[in-house]
């Protein structure tokens, strides 16, 4: 066994002249038998079977400390400020490794953020004045009764993510802390004026550039027209600008479709559609002609509340007579597939920096977030080579959420989590931000002259190529290839950055800035491209603060370091900008200025110039793809469980899967009462373990008004036809928020597509499917959409060349006004003696169900002739007081949501399948499993049923008692043809749910 | 006599702090005023406090709770203003600390404010710490309010729900010190059904006057009655939280005059 130096005098022989030296500080629990993180550590290795030999795990927290301090000064720091007196002793130096334990560390690699040493480093000053000091952080671990070897194996499943961490079997003491290189000064020109077609498709791969060939052409032409070659930044700025991340070119293209037979949508007529003679059809920019067209074809009939779509940042819509609500949903996929907690934090991090970028910064309301992984049992064993298993995956992606949007303080009220074995190698992270602005502030205008300001964090080489990254496919060796575009995020920064910004625009004197935008993809360069595109740009790069040296002039303006915000300010407001900034410690830098002959972007390094660039050419120049798009009838059986297995089991079964059991383990986890505007929340009922069908909220505190959030995702009808998924997802999305007492009428929409490869003409073909019905459901259910965004190349590819490509995934997400928060229903049933109705029809058609999984491709279909008549109809009922209970019917059917509402409520239920509206044959199964659209459970006092059942058939509204709520514990289903079906405790129901990702 | 004039509440914020709003929000309700200040201008300013009759130091996640919640915060005030505000309280005037406001008057020796000889340093005597399952958890938990407590924030209130939502909220202490605040009828407030694994069901206590007060669970997040979770279910009456600042604010304008 090696010896460790045990105590601090050891180092003392190894003094560096200047700048002092590393001292190392553990903080350990005074009792080693109270350390919950350490008991926390053993179950979870326990649960995995991963080393039955532990007995227990010890924590340390490991402090490094660079300093010229002394050591009296370093145990002050030790004892004020890392170690808590009553609980916890510190220690300076490496307590000696035990023999019965396997010792490791984890450390952050140099360079990675590090918000608690950025913290430490502060307080250090803040108590000892103005001292020299650089810290690092890291754990210790002691895993008692096992070797070295199996503890590495524990650190590296469970803590350590070797792409922004190491792990040592030694305790880390370096003598010196790595340091930046300075960073000398070379203009580059990348010679492209020669090249041929191979030679720019291998620059483009090389590089990193990820352009087409057309595109590289037009750079190159561009370059031969001027007659000089690209400088390397304005290269990047282009293939930045040009991703398909920043600038949804697959979307925005020109597409030919063709169906290999009619699937029996009527194209002609359609805005931009154009039905050629040999029967395709052409359509110039997809998102144009869909689903951008449907809502401004809705806003021409009158539509009123729509205040910005598509345009900004965000959504923004109408709220009340003073403030306007704003809604993003962004995805952060591939930096989560290779670093989940940071590429989820960042993910929610940079949606709340769309909110505050959209207009003149909305302040942020609400966050939600979807996931999709696979399944969390999957074989450890049978894991493709670069991936991480989607159990540590949807862990550390919660705990990426929670730790940003707990830290924000803003509470994340809806989402939803998907299981599919697809997502192994590219899960899919969607992140949600709702804002509140007020409706004189929801638009924003940089002026020539205005002063480009940067404010937050400070620039380093994170993420850097990250807008590059996420428009490509996924391989094996991406962890190694793209770790630089992996961020690390500090959400405190970004939150003292939003307290200055909201002070800035509410100022005395008036807002303090023109245009706000945030610095997401691509940093800088998309920023200030944005703000700057008809006014041109000029920017000083060594102005921007830098967490170290050595960046490049090139990484300062593509790097994608978290929490920075662009402001347009004009020179005379920026006093007061810098008194709020230094009042809240947020650092602030002028870059240049906005406006520049003939509209150019010019950035210079140290008064050089480094590149000078058209923006008509950034903005307009990218050549509009022309893409093929097929489709073909899809007569797909995936998996076969046909409809035999008995009510009772199937029920307990569906409870069970972990796309519908409880998500209590992830929504406990959030802040979903921050702010205090908690009206419905995401777990209802006697107990609060009820799943609620949507959030609803009191944005403003002193107004009884409300807003719904709910979100639709029906993957599973995608196998069969993206067109019918979309349908389902925008109907579920609409009926979620009508459940909880949303006003139908005014419910605006989004749309975020997660794809696989859209060059591959099937995959595109679906799309454009998906895309069409965006239309026909937002016509006709009157739901506009506002804003949305693409992600159209998720697949993975393994080391041995097979590619896992993902379900065509659109999630829908709505955000509803609500006018009266005190009508609001819940889901749980309320009382002995009320009446369950089933308000919509049901089928024999169990495609793509969970019950009956893709046994069958009969499919049931939203009828958009009725559905927006329905939910409008169970609205009017709600908003009278009819109604005690609703709940939305929709995986698992129907008596999975008859059954959560009865064990939501502690309630027994006596269903009756005779009741259940039907439309031709029936069977039972059906009756209680299928899944088709535009259903809801209603729950009804007696002495309300005549008031409702007029109102319903006044409208034509299809319905039918499906049971009785009573006393006892049971939940009973009998049908006319079997007699008794079921009889159920509601308690294993309850557990049935409970228990899947009880982790 | 009942003095009409509104009391003026400081609401301390800094980095982090993100129940500010709401906090203030609570006050109004209750009939105060309020005014958020950073506490880097009262560091700068410690005499501003003299114009409030009431302090309260919100939720969040202050300096991140990097090293530990509150812990950064809680140093600032040692270092910059635990004079002030002894000042405050000698004045008799409350002080609620909420959560990571709970975690930072802990830490700065504010709470439970055990008689020092004069001059002393503050002392940490007890401490909130890692929950006993090391998870951040948001829900509500039921509470007793100690009924002979000499707090006067929870004056007239008896069982009741709020929300908790912490990751740091276990309260520990060394016995001797548990014995002391229970015989100085310091224990405010403690959780009939204990959420985080805190020594003797503690959610909440105050010092010695009654008049400084901290608790893990967010009675400004109860102020209406459609932020309960069963309100759907049956109507709870008069919401609990509220309770909390009523009392303060009825104290400080009932028993002494305000602030000019």
């Amino acid at each position: 066994m090696s010896t460790i130096s045990t105590s601090d005098a050891d180092r003392s022989s190894e003094l560096t002249p200047s700048g002092g030296r590393v001292w190392r500080v553990e903080v350990h629990p005074a009792d080693p038998a109270d350390d919950p993180r350490g008991a926390s550590l053993a179950h979870e290795v326990a649960d995995l079977h991963l080393a039955p030999e532990l007995q227990a795990v010890r924590t340390a927290r490991v402090y490094l400390i660079q300093t010229a301090l002394d050591q009296s000064a370093v145990e002050r720091i030790a004892g004020e400020l890392l170690t808590d007196p009553v609980d916890q002793r510190y220690r300076l130096g490496a307590t000696p490794r035990s023999d019965d334990a396997g010792l490791v560390e984890v450390h952050y690699l140099p360079g990675v953020m590090d918000p608690v040493a950025m913290s430490t480093v502060d307080a250090i000053r803040e108590m000892l004045g103005d001292v020299d000091c650089e810290v690092r952080t890291g754990f210790r671990y002691d895993f008692v009764g096992i070797g070295p070897e199996q503890s590495k194996l524990i650190a590296n499943r469970l803590l350590a993510n070797p792409v922004v961490q190491s792990v040592t079997d030694l305790p880390e003491w370096p003598q010196r802390f790595v340091e930046g290189t300075p960073y000398e000064f070379k203009l580059t020109h990348i010679g492209i004026r020669d090249l041929d077609d191979d030679a720019l498709v291998r620059m483009s791969r090389e590089a990193h550039l990820f352009l087409s060939l057309d595109e590289m052409r037009a750079i190159r032409d561009y370059y031969r027209a001027a007659d000089r070659d690209p400088t390397d930044v304005e290269l990047e700025t282009l293939a930045q600008t040009w991703s398909e991340h920043c600038v949804h070119k697959t979307l925005k293209s020109k597409i030919r479709y063709t169906e290999s037979e009619s699937s029996g949508l009527e194209f002609a007529g359609r805005p931009n559609h154009t039905v050629s003679d040999d029967g395709s059809i052409y359509i110039d920019n997809l998102l144009k002609s869909t689903v951008a067209a449907a809502t401004h074809e809705l806003i021409n009939d009158g539509l009123d509340w729509c205040i910005s779509v598509f345009v900004d940042n965000a959504g923004v819509i109408r709220f009340d007579d003073e403030f306007a609500v704003t809604f993003k949903v962004e995805t952060h996929n591939h930096p989560s597939a290779i670093e989940p907690y940071g590429g989820a934090a960042t993910g929610i991090g940079g949606c709340i920096r769309d909110t505050m970028g959209t207009g003149l910064c909305a302040k942020p309301i609400a966050n939600t977030d979807i996931f999709a992984v696979a399944d969390p049992n999957y074989a450890a064993d049978e894991l493709p080579k670069g991936v991480l298993h989607p159990r540590r995956i949807l862990k550390q992606i919660v705990a990426g959420v929670r730790d940003y949007g707990n830290r924000m303080g803003i509470p994340t009220v809806n989402g939803a989590v998907s299981f599919d074995d697809r997502y192994l190698g590219n899960p899919l992270v969607f992140a949600g931000s709702v804002g509140l602005i007020p409706n004189d502030k929801c638009f924003g205008e940089a002026k020539p002259g205005d002063r480009i300001i940067a404010l937050g964090g400070r620039t380093g080489r994170d993420g850097i190529h990250g807008a590059t990254f996420s428009s490509a496919e996924l391989t094996d060796t991406h962890a190694d290839e793209f770790s630089h575009a992996v961020q690390i995020g500090n959400a405190i920064t970004e939150k003292k950055t939003l307290d200055v910004i909201l002070q800035a625009r509410d100022h005395e004197s008036g807002c303090l800035y023109s245009a706000i935008t945030d610095c997401g993809a691509g940093g800088f360069s998309s920023a200030v491209g944005e703000m700057g595109e008809k006014l041109g740009a000029y920017v000083e790069l060594e102005k921007a603060p830098l967490k170290y040296d050595g960046l490049s002039y090139t990484e300062i303006w593509i790097s994608e370091a978290q929490e920075r915000m662009v402001l347009s300010v004009p020179t005379d407001r920026l006093d007061a900008l810098r008194a709020l900034c230094e009042a809240e410690d947020v650092e602030m830098c002028d870059l240049g200025h906005f406006g520049t002959d003939n509209a150019e972007l010019i950035l210079t390094y140290k008064s050089t110039e480094v590149a000078r660039l058209a923006m008509s050419f950034m903005h307009e120049g990218i050549p509009q793809l022309t893409r093929e798009a097929t489709w073909s009838p899809r007569s797909v059986a995936l998996k076969c469980d046909a409809p035999t297995t008995s009510i009772p089991k199937t029920l307990t079964r569906l409870l069970g899967d972990p796309n519908i059991a409880s998500k209590h383990w992830i929504i406990r986890q959030y802040d979903h009462e921050v702010q205090g505007s908690s009206v419905i929340k995401p777990l209802v009922g006697e107990k609060a373990d009820g799943p609620s069908d949507a959030a609803v909220l009191r944005p403003r505190l002193s107004s009884q008004q409300g807003i719904a959030l709910s979100n639709g995702l029906q993957t599973s009808v995608g196998d069969v036809d993206p067109y019918w998924m979309t349908l389902s997802a925008i109907d579920e999305a609409v009926r979620n928020a009508v459940c909880v007492g949303a006003r139908p009428d005014r419910i605006a929409i989004l749309d975020n597509f997660c794809w696989p490869d859209c060059s591959k003409p099937d995959n595109l073909g679906s799309l454009v499917r998906a895309a069409e019905a965006c239309y026909d459901g937002a016509k006709a259910f009157g739901t506009p959409f506002v804003s949305g965004k693409d992600s159209l190349n998720n697949q993975f590819t393994t080391d041995e060349g097979k590619t896992i490509a993902i379900p065509s995934t659109l999630l829908i997400s709505a955000i509803a006004i609500v006018d009266d928060v005190n009508r609001c229903v819940t889901m749980d049933a309320k009382s002995a003696g009320n009446m369950l109705i089933q308000v919509g029809v049901t089928t024999n058609q169990l495609g793509a169900s969970y019950a009956a999984g893709l046994s069958s491709t009969d499919i049931p279909r939203v009828d958009l002739t009725t559905a927006p008549k329905h939910l409008a109809t169970i609205a009017k009922l709600i908003d009278q007081g009819l109604v005690r209970s609703a709940h939305d019917c929709s995986e698992g059917g129907m008596l999975v949501a008859a059954a959560e509402m009865a064990f939501a409520g502690r309630l027994g239920l006596d269903v009756d399948l005779a009741g259940v509206p039907r439309r031709g044959e029936l069977t039972d199964f059906a009756a209680c499993f299928a899944e088709n659209p535009t259903r809801v459970l209603l729950e009804i006092a007696p002495d309300k049923f005549d008031a409702v059942a007029r109102t319903l058939r006044e409208a034509e509204v299809p319905f039918g008692q499906v049971g009785t709520f009573n006393e006892s514990s049971k939940l009973t289903v009998h049908s006319d043809a079997a007699g008794s079906l079921a009889a159920v405790e509601i308690e294993n129901l309850l557990n049935a749910w409970l228990k899947p990702l009880d982790w | 006599m009942i003095n009409t004039m509104k009391p003026k509440t400081l609401i301390l914020r800094t980095a982090g702090t993100n129940c500010d709003v709401e906090l203030a929000h609570a006050f109004e309700l209750a009939g105060a005023t309020t005014q958020a200040v950073h506490l880097n201008q009262l560091v700068a300013e410690p005499a501003m406090l003299d114009d409030f009759d009431l302090l309260g130091l919100p939720g969040g996640f202050s300096y991140g709770d990097d090293i530990a919640a509150g812990r950064i915060f809680a140093n600032r005030i040692r270092h910059a203003l635990y004079p002030a505000l002894r000042q405050f309280v000698q004045a008799g005037k409350p002080v609620i600390g909420i959560c990571n406001g709970f975690q930072l008057l802990v830490k700065a020796g504010l709470l439970p404010g055990f008689e020092l000889p004069e001059g002393a340093p503050p002392q940490q005597v007890v401490t909130l710490t890692d929950n006993a399952n090391p998870r951040f958890l948001d829900r509500w938990v039921a509470l007793r309010a100690e009924s002979e407590s000499v707090c006067i924030w929870t004056r007239g209130l008896d069982s009741f729900d709020l929300p908790i939502a912490h990751g740091e909220g276990r309260f520990v202490a060394a016995p001797e010190v548990l014995d002391q605040l229970e015989a100085q009828r310091q224990v405010a407030l403690r959780y009939a059904d204990n959420p985080n694994g805190s020594q003797r069901d503690i959610a909440g206590v105050c010092d010695p006057t009654g008049l400084v007060f901290g608790l893990m669970p967010h009675p400004e997040r109860y102020v209406h009655k459609t932020a309960h979770p069963t309100w759907t279910r049956l109507d709870l009456g008069s919401p609990a939280g509220l309770r909390f600042f009523t009392n303060a604010v009825e104290h400080v304008t009932s028993d002494a005059s305000l602030t000019a």
